[in-house]
């Protein structure tokens, strides 16, 4: 209809751009900007508070700061510092025994509650699907402090059983129950979206075929949904690893059992901001955080393929 | 007959964990009718006089009636935060999906890449780097690094590319409507119910935020709800200065957890959404 004349001087068509090529291009530059723009908040966001924080804690732990001389570069010294500490260590060690026995506990449950309310179509399988998920929407600091509460020998449910629930040899596992009380339910709502999005006819073709519902929900089930275990067994990991509030707000009910080094997380924080240790303390936090970071992407990059064809 | 037995069993099995779901929630529930008095001397798990009232004030009027002022920093941090999240989010998930520019597929990457950053590896380099803009201690401190949501963005981004077809845009362009008339009209109403989501994780996050103010925030007039109600519980526990006893703890607990939960329960139908948009990836 309206074709745009480029040129006032009527060229012929094959001798410059035709009208047409040029408001495609028009508009794949008013695209451009437009895309540009619309993603510019979310860029500047990215740049002023993850990538450059993430370059300054690099920078910083590269360097020591003296009493003399100021800030002098160390290149790698607070980091051999950090790998050779023993309290560094300490947490670690003790980041990885929670991870690996938390960890199974919890999907366990989570997998096995999943499992139930995917077979049960009852009322009481709603409710308990809320209920399990209800803790999910507490924050962790109240979720803690209601555990606190419920471990005291003067205040909780439990004060008769004569346990102390925050000694040196209990105190791990009363956090882990903090943790899966908290993060159960979330779990088994995410892999029970995943057995919703299964196929029944299999089911159907296993029952006629004999299989009970157990052998159904073990030997079927539970391997199509393989990868979500595998994701929330990821995450749940990558959790624990940065151990952080549970021990935190629990440390005053006994400061001897869970010290200012319990975690990798808790000594980084307590080096920055009890002890000024800046630098020290960007050498914890980045190698914990390039730890956590590698583990994540390794595994994003193995899934890869999988994902790419939903 | 032996399906039945076996949904006995599961039902069973179900009830047993709905209890450990649900016990530290009545015993909260029970222990925010008790004065202090109570809370220590009759059973845990069951009431004993009603002093819920009397606790609910105390709360509210104790120290100057500071865990009001909690309770509103909480609630404004998390709708500005939420809705600040949602919106810019919303701009990038769109272009994401559907504007092509130089370099979106790499700033996307780059996005999925960044995704698995532990928050804990930035709260440090963020407070000093706050610090040095004068920013520490200040609301802004707490607010702007909660806008960055690159799992919204990325949730957002999939909706819009599976659920807006590329020529419900195009029919708005002919009609004359400009990128962002577009962008208001036809796409923001489109994605309305991933919106809903994503505000929602992000109010909560927000909300349960609890590292970030803790590291930047030093005056107690800023402190949302779960730095402020640390404080009063390390000051019970270590039994120093006037500060609060349990009972009242105990009650500011439940209050604080009252809104989540109400919301939690009217708007389930996103929260499911969400974790299932999550899972699928």
């Amino acid at each position: 209809m309206t074709e745009v004349q480029t040129s006032p001087a009527a060229a012929p068509a094959a001798a410059g751009p035709s009208p047409k090529v040029s408001t495609r291009r028009a508009t794949h530059l008013r695209e451009a900007a437009t895309g540009w723009l619309f993603v510019l908040p979310f860029v500047v966001l990215l740049i002023a508070f993850l990538l450059l924080p993430l370059a300054y804690a690099f920078k910083i732990s590269l360097y020591r700061s003296t009493l003399i001389e100021g800030e002098v570069f160390a290149f790698t010294d607070n980091y051999q510092q950090a790998i050779n500490d023993p309290l560094v260590r300490e947490g670690v060690v003790r980041v990885l025994i929670f991870g690996l026995i938390q960890t199974p506990v919890m999907i366990g449950l989570a997998l096995l509650a999943a499992l139930l309310i995917d077979s049960a179509t009852s009322r009481f399988s709603r409710f308990f699907r809320l209920a399990a998920f209800v803790p999910y929407a507490v924050p962790v600091v109240i979720g803690t402090l209601m555990w606190g509460f419920l471990y005291s020998d003067s205040v909780g449910p439990f004060a008769g059983l004569g346990i102390d629930f925050t000694a040196s040899d209990t105190v791990l596992a009363s956090l882990g129950n903090i943790v899966t009380w908290q993060w159960a339910g979330y779990n088994m709502i995410v892999l029970y979206a995943a057995l919703q999005g299964l196929p029944k006819e299999i089911y159907e073709s296993a029952r006629i075929d004999g299989a009970s519902e157990v052998q159904i929900a073990l030997r079927i089930k539970t391997p199509m949904i393989s990868s979500a275990l595998v994701l929330a067994t990821l995450f749940t990991i990558m959790g624990t690893l940065q151990f952080f509030t549970e021990p935190l707000i629990l440390q005053p009910l006994n400061p001897g059992s869970i010290t200012q080094h319990y975690t990798p997380n808790m000594y980084a924080y307590g080096q920055a901001f009890s002890f000024q240790q800046y630098n020290y303390s960007a050498a914890i936090s980045f190698l914990l955080g390039a730890v956590v970071f590698i583990g994540s992407y390794i595994f994003l990059f193995a899934t890869r393929k999988r994902s790419a064809l939903q | 007959m032996n399906s039945k037995k076996g949904s006995v069993a599961a039902h069973v099995v179900m009830g047993l964990m709905a209890v450990y779901f649900l016990l530290p929630f009545w015993w909260l529930l029970v222990a925010a009718t008790k004065n202090n008095q109570g809370l220590f001397q009759s059973d845990s798990l069951w009431f004993s006089g009603f002093h819920l009232f009397e606790n609910l004030k105390q709360v509210f009027t104790g120290q100057d009636g500071v865990f009001l002022i909690w309770l509103r920093n909480s609630a404004f941090y998390a709708a500005v935060s939420g809705v600040g999240a949602t919106v810019v989010s919303a701009l990038a998930g769109y272009a994401f999906a559907k504007l092509r520019f130089p370099g979106r597929n790499k700033l996307f990457a780059l996005l999925l890449g960044l995704i698995m950053v532990p928050a804990t590896a930035l709260v440090l380099p963020t407070y000093l780097l706050m610090s040095q803009a004068n920013l520490v201690d200040t609301i802004w401190a707490v607010i702007l690094p909660s806008l960055l949501n690159p799992f919204g963005v990325y949730l957002l981004r999939v909706y819009v590319a599976d659920s807006i077809p590329d020529e419900m845009l195009e029919a708005a362009r002919i009609d004359g409507a400009g990128e962002f008339r577009v962008f208001r009209s036809v796409v923001l109403p489109a994605m309305r119910p991933a919106l809903v989501t994503v505000l929602l994780f992000s109010m909560v996050a927000s909300w349960n935020n609890f590292f970030l103010p803790l590291v930047m925030l030093s005056d107690d007039q800023l402190y949302p709800l779960t730095v402020g109600l640390r404080t009063w519980y390390m000051s019970a526990i270590m039994g120093n200065g006037a500060g609060a006893t349990f009972s009242v703890i105990v009650t500011g607990a439940l209050v604080a957890i009252v809104p989540l939960i109400v919301a939690f329960l009217m708007l389930q139908r996103y929260w499911r959404g969400g974790l299932t948009l999550g899972s699928v990836k």
